[in-house]
């Protein structure tokens, strides 16, 4: 019996080729999934919305936030905060993977080094563009209104996925260092929450004691926030300090992943 | 040598201070079924784990069909398969979506992964499964298409690590009789296991490894023959009796017979006579066995009788200490 598949080098335009469609292969894999599984869909939809329901009833009147309805700040912050957490299922995924034995079976096929990675987090930016549309109608219902056009709006929602995208790549960072799924759950809340809540997410940075300004007025989820504020209902924030901040992440997370899966196992 | 389909060479690794592998050297000519017997710890998965391109050696080399596992690992990848304990299969796919996803990773045409997934359902009795995700399935149905996955590029080598491990009687003889088949079709198969049983009906030649070393090499004939087929236990109504009977059984067994409390072990090439040969020795003495068993023998009793020690499985962790 004779091996179907060809063991001669590949040029470099079939391994972009294959690799492109190594990549596919793992995103459906993953989509798929998530399709056998929509409750976990629809409960971590439910979660974001609860926050938005918070926000905008329980906390909103308390809150005083200068040159803007409180809807209207609040649900930008949500939407980066949402897609952060998100971001978590990455890590988790892979370290579900690696804990199986799929990562096993993966490196044990000729395919791309790098698709078991680019894979996921594809699959769940994909996650997310269904998570920030949803966001987008309750928002919506709830009273908020864009008020600087289609496109900018569009914009701002780019920026947010990238932004997701670059933490998903971190979180897979975590998850190959972590044993299990549940570890790399844990480890990721204690990352995330001084970097959602010690920003400007949810309350303007002015209102908070001057030591924790330092910090929340220059990391980068305050940057993205303000960015996507800015392209969607106006406002101070720079759309392009927010991609710098992504494409820096993107330059040293994805390689640090890249090398943690090839030795991870 | 040459045209080996396997060759390892002074294969070493350590996970950090724990020697995994400690020098290990084999050859699988193609076409053959070499199987590696030892305990949990032993060093099995992590040799399969270096010729399958997962793990690099810390010295050594290993070639699979003339390609090195480490320089030309794409081209080892290409030809290879793995199924086992540690491969495995996504719980959330469908039996069918599994292998398509496999056979679009080791690029195979679009018809063809078509083809191969319907031949292998249906050769491995899933294609009433075919469109249930795994998470449905029975462990015997998981690890009949892990097999089945391994297998959609037709690997001219085919790796099985602890293929049954876990698995009942039955369904251990359904993979046996699918990994025969597989063998008559010509793949070379490298296979690990913890079971006697297994790797004296599917290997073609055999080595025991022990903390990270080869002990014993040959074929399961040459080396039952050493070790013998068949353990006589007999129960003895005290160690006095025991001690005596140990004299009487001597001149019958392959090996001297072991004491075990009140228990006297002995290992025959031919159970039926030897047991017969066995009670007229005892009868001789005038001692009366409490119990007589008639059993295969076990790992532990090829432990016993290469080391002088048992079957230790203590954990050297295989893959959760990197």
């Amino acid at each position: 019996m004779s091996s179907i598949a060809t063991a001669s080098r590949p040029s470099l335009k079939e391994r972009l080729y294959w690799g492109v469609s190594d990549i596919w292969a793992v995103t459906q894999r993953n989509l798929i999934a998530y399709t056998r599984i929509p409750e976990a869909l629809v409960f971590s939809s439910i979660q974001p919305i609860m926050f938005v329901l918070l926000f905008v009833y329980v906390f909103g009147g308390a809150m005083s936030t200068p040159g803007f309805r409180y809807v209207d700040f609040i649900i930008p912050g949500i939407f980066v905060q949402t897609v952060c957490f998100g971001a978590v299922t990455t890590g988790v995924g892979l370290a579900e993977d690696l804990n199986k034995g799929l990562i096993e079976r993966f490196r044990s096929l000729p395919m791309a080094r790098s698709a078991v990675l680019a894979g996921r987090t594809t699959a769940d930016m994909v996650r997310n563009v269904f998570v920030v549309l949803l966001m987008t109608v309750v928002g919506v219902a709830v009273g908020f209104r864009s008020s600087t056009g289609f496109f900018s709006f569009m914009g701002g929602v780019f920026l947010l996925l990238a932004f997701a995208y670059a933490l998903s790549w971190g979180f897979a960072v975590l998850g190959l260092m972590a044993r299990n799924a549940e570890t790399a759950q844990a480890m990721a809340f204690p990352l995330l929450f001084p970097l959602t809540f010690a920003s400007s997410a949810f309350v303007p940075v002015a209102s908070m004691p001057g030591w924790l300004q330092v910090f929340a007025r220059h990391q980068p989820v305050t940057v993205v926030v303000d960015a996507c504020r800015n392209l969607m209902v106006g406002g101070p924030g720079s759309p392009l300090a927010a991609l710098a901040w992504t494409a820096g992440m993107l330059a040293v997370l994805v390689p640090l992943a890249v090398r943690k899966y090839r030795r991870a196992g | 040598m040459d045209n080996a389909a396997i060759v390892a060479s002074g294969l070493v690794k350590k996970f950090g201070d724990v020697p995994a592998l400690d020098g290990i050297d084999f050859f699988v000519p193609p076409g053959t079924v070499f199987g590696l017997l030892g305990p949990n710890g032993a060093g099995k998965t992590t040799t399969v784990r270096i010729l399958t391109t997962i793990l690099r050696p810390d010295a050594g080399e290993a070639r699979v069909l003339g390609h090195d596992v480490v320089t030309d690992a794409g081209a080892v990848r290409a030809s290879i398969g793995l199924a086992g304990q540690y491969a495995a299969v996504d719980e959330n796919l469908t039996g069918a979506e599994n292998l398509r996803m496999v056979g679009k990773l080791t690029h195979l045409p679009r018809l063809l992964i078509r083809e191969r997934t319907g031949e292998l359902l249906e050769r491995f009795e899933l294609s009433a499964a075919a469109n249930r995700p795994v998470k449905t399935y029975s462990g015997g149905m998981r690890r009949r298409l892990d097999l089945a996955a391994s297998l959609v590029h037709r690997p001219a080598v085919l790796f099985l690590d602890e293929p049954t491990t876990g698995l009942d009687p039955r369904s251990r003889n359904e993979l046996w009789n699918v990994i025969e088949d597989l063998v008559a079709d010509g793949t070379t198969v490298l296979l690990t296991t913890q079971y006697l049983e297994e790797a004296d009906r599917l290997a073609d030649y055999l080595a025991v490894v022990d903390h990270g070393h080869i002990i014993a090499k040959g074929t399961p004939a040459g080396m039952k023959a050493g070790l013998g087929s068949t353990v006589i236990e007999i129960g003895m109504p005290g160690e006095g009796s025991a001690l005596l009977a140990l004299q009487a059984l001597a001149p019958l067994g392959v090996q001297p017979p072991i004491v075990d409390g009140t228990t006297v072990r002995l290992t025959v090439a031919d159970g039926g006579s030897a047991l017969l040969n066995a009670l007229r020795a005892l009868d001789a003495e005038g001692i009366i066995p409490t119990g007589v068993t008639l059993r295969e023998p076990s790992l532990d009793d090829v432990f016993l009788s290469l080391t002088g020690h048992a079957a230790v499985t203590d954990a050297v962790p295989s893959r959760s200490a990197v």
